[in-house]
């Protein structure tokens, strides 16, 4: 290993210890002894196999998001509307599971995650397309598209497939076939062969993206559109390939929530997870490596941060929000940091 | 905060050598609704009760609020795993985690705040809320010249058409051509904390004739009554009394008295005759009530306040059937 990829290594994690650094100063002032505060996030996130279940149940969500920002990242696109996809997947996946709940198990749950892969990358194909042909830019369309994703997810859950035995806005429960069973070695925490297909899909995105001639044509128009149009690339088909794979992979999100966690789709599940995956992303330097260890270190931050308020005196939700804001903050500024960085070292060759 | 802490414990220390059985040792955990503590209305309300508890009975409370809605079962059960003794979750949105962690706990004692669980180590805290609505229904048409009133809920799930439903019927039983503006501030958990939003729907209302608008949105209430300031006109406040919030401006407030509910359970428990089952609080017993007190006394006339107080007794007595949302689905 030469010193220039260990430096790619080490330089994400000095902006987790900076940012966590902050994190811990915050809960000093808040009047909490920071070494304390830090014990408890290791052990409310890896203490037990439950908590360390937890972590992996928040981690995998984090993986799909961040491959789906990572993939669209190496054709050169940004997509924020990993939230408004992962949002259409998991309701397609619960849609599916409670208008056909009897179907067998053998078939059900891949059905299921076909349907998220498929809507999710329908609605990140839209952006994709919009952007090839139309010229507009993905970043405004993807964000416009998170409001209208939410907007057709309540609209469906609240007036065509509402669960009419609670008060709690959420569609009816999938059929029995389509639950992916969880994994009792966690101790009740909803763990499921989601967190499997996570990394397995992380792998298949790894031999897409530099084992495949369509995965080096959208590694090729990302890094220079020029080039790739004189080595008689597409650019706009591959943008569109691109935001659909990447909708697709956001999608299954609904995969761990519907089939694996609760057997249903519920409004307001996601605790941003389509906006975190960007920080997941950038931490993982768009490797999906890389972003399957970064998701499991946001995971492990959710967790930690959940329990903060239980488990000391001072530190309310809202202060472990603004640690966990500060991890993500310092990532993220070092991330772009490392793009520009990027940039002009391509512009100086 | 540290003084007021202080303070509370030296008094809970002081009187807790009196106490046989060390108080100080049972633990209560509280789990809040996505409002949060500092809403003013329902989980305010429920962390009074938990805080009065705490002070009077001596008991160790903590408080928590979920940082997402897959938390509540976490922390329902991180702290079901700890030493604590009761555990209470406000709101319906913990009812299934509250109904998974029970029945992996059955020997913790849980309580459940408007939704009914069914479990023998889980006591379910049910409120009339359509007969305190009834009521101040009633007092919005007896305020209202335009003939108009508008009532604000948070989302539009059955509880809340429970309050929209006996409202409706309080005013019209005072004027029967009166017009009520119903409208909701959102879709999904995120309406109860909303506050911009519900601001934005009650100036609509007041302009569109409103005089009077019954908030019942949680901490998003408090865009009502920005919007009753604002345009000079009056609001009903929600679950808490909030007639402190606006003086002169808020009508009255429908109370649902969490507070006492909750006192009670904590009661019941450091007690030992904690048992599960439902539990209703209406009129009847003061588990719904509608505030008076001096930030409201001018508004209130005592011919209307002699009203008000025998729809009270008719509702209580039963002469007033208040027709109830839960009742007419099934």
């Amino acid at each position: 290993m030469n010193r220039g990829r260990l430096l790619e290594i080490l330089r994400p994690l000095v902006a987790v210890v900076i940012g966590l650094s902050l994190g811990l100063l915050v809960t000093l002032v808040a009047g909490e002894n920071p070494i304390h505060v830090l014990s408890v996030l290791l052990k409310s996130a890896f203490g037990s196999r439950y908590d360390f279940g937890m972590t992996l149940y928040y981690a995998t969500p984090l993986i799909f998001t961040g491959l789906s920002v990572a993939v669209a990242f190496h054709a050169g696109l940004f997509n924020i509307g990993a939230e408004g996809q992962l949002t259409l997947g998991a309701l397609a996946a619960a849609v599916l599971g409670a208008s056909f709940a009897g179907t067998p198990s053998w078939i059900a749950p891949i059905l299921a995650t076909l349907a998220a892969f498929l809507i999710g990358g329908i609605w990140g194909a839209i952006p994709g397309w919009l952007r090839a042909k139309r010229g507009s830019h993905e970043v405004i369309n993807t964000i416009m598209l998170n409001f209208i994703a939410g907007g057709i997810a309540s609209y469906l859950t609240l007036y065509w497939f509402r669960n009419l035995e609670t008060q709690n806005p959420e569609t009816r429960p999938i059929g029995p076939g389509f639950a992916i069973s969880q994994w009792a070695f966690f101790g009740g925490a909803p763990v499921s062969w989601a967190f499997a297909l996570a990394l397995l899909t992380a792998l298949a995105v790894w031999v897409f993206l530099w084992k495949t001639v369509p995965g080096y044509e959208l590694r090729a128009v990302g890094q220079s559109e020029g080039a790739a149009r004189v080595a008689r690339i597409d650019p706009a088909k591959v943008r569109i390939l691109a935001m659909a794979i990447a909708g697709g992979l956001a999608g299954l999100v609904g995969v761990g929530e519907v089939l694996g966690g609760a057997g249903k789709f519920k409004l307001g599940f996601s605790p941003d997870y389509g906006f975190i995956g960007i920080a997941v992303a950038l931490l993982g330097r768009n490797r999906p490596v890389g972003v399957v260890a970064a998701a499991i270190l946001f995971g492990a931050l959710h967790k930690g941060t959940a329990d903060l308020d239980l488990e000391t005196e001072h530190v309310t939700r809202d202060i472990s929000l603004v640690l966990q804001a500060l991890v993500i903050l310092c990532v993220s500024a070092e991330g772009l940091f490392h793009l520009r960085w990027l940039r002009k070292k391509r512009a100086a060759q | 905060m540290k003084f007021t802490k202080f303070f509370a414990f030296s008094i809970a220390f002081a009187l807790s050598s009196t106490n046989a059985r060390g108080a100080d040792e049972f633990k209560v955990g509280l789990v809040l609704d996505r409002g949060g503590r500092d809403d003013k209305s329902f989980n305010a309300a429920a962390f009074r009760g938990a805080n009065q508890a705490q002070m009077q009975l001596h008991l160790n409370l903590k408080t928590v609020e979920a940082a997402d809605d897959n938390a509540y079962e976490t922390l329902l059960r991180s702290m079901a795993q700890k030493d604590f003794d009761l555990i209470i979750g406000v709101g319906v949105a913990q009812q299934e985690a509250i109904k998974k962690v029970s029945a992996q706990f059955p020997k913790k004692h849980f309580v459940i705040v408007d939704a009914e669980v069914k479990a023998p180590n889980v006591k379910s805290l049910m409120f009339k809320e359509h007969e305190g609505s009834y009521l101040v229904g009633a007092i919005a048409a007896m305020s209202s010249k335009s003939g108009k009133i508008g009532f604000v809920g948070g989302m539009s799930i059955p509880l809340i058409k429970r309050f929209e439903l006996g409202y409706e019927a309080g005013a019209k039983s005072v004027n029967p051509n009166i017009a009520v503006l119903k409208n909701y501030v959102g879709m999904t958990s995120e309406a109860w904390n909303n506050p911009p939003k519900a601001k934005e729907i009650a100036m609509q209302q007041y302009q569109g004739g409103a005089d009077v608008i019954f908030a019942a949105a949680g901490a998003s209430s408090s865009g009502v009554f920005d919007a009753a300031e604002d345009k000079k006109k009056y609001a009903i406040g929600v679950d808490s009394n909030q007639n402190w919030i606006k003086p002169g401006l808020i009508l009255t407030s429908m109370m649902k008295r969490l507070d006492v509910a909750i006192f009670q359970a904590c009661q019941s428990a450091l007690t030992g005759s904690f048992k599960g089952g439902t539990e209703n609080f209406g009129l009847s017993n003061n588990g719904i009530d509608y505030a008076l007190d001096e930030f409201n006394e001018k508004l209130i006339s005592p011919d209307m306040k002699k009203k008000i107080e025998s729809i009270k007794e008719a509702i209580i007595a039963g002469k007033i059937k208040v027709p109830d949302y839960y009742k007419q689905k099934g």
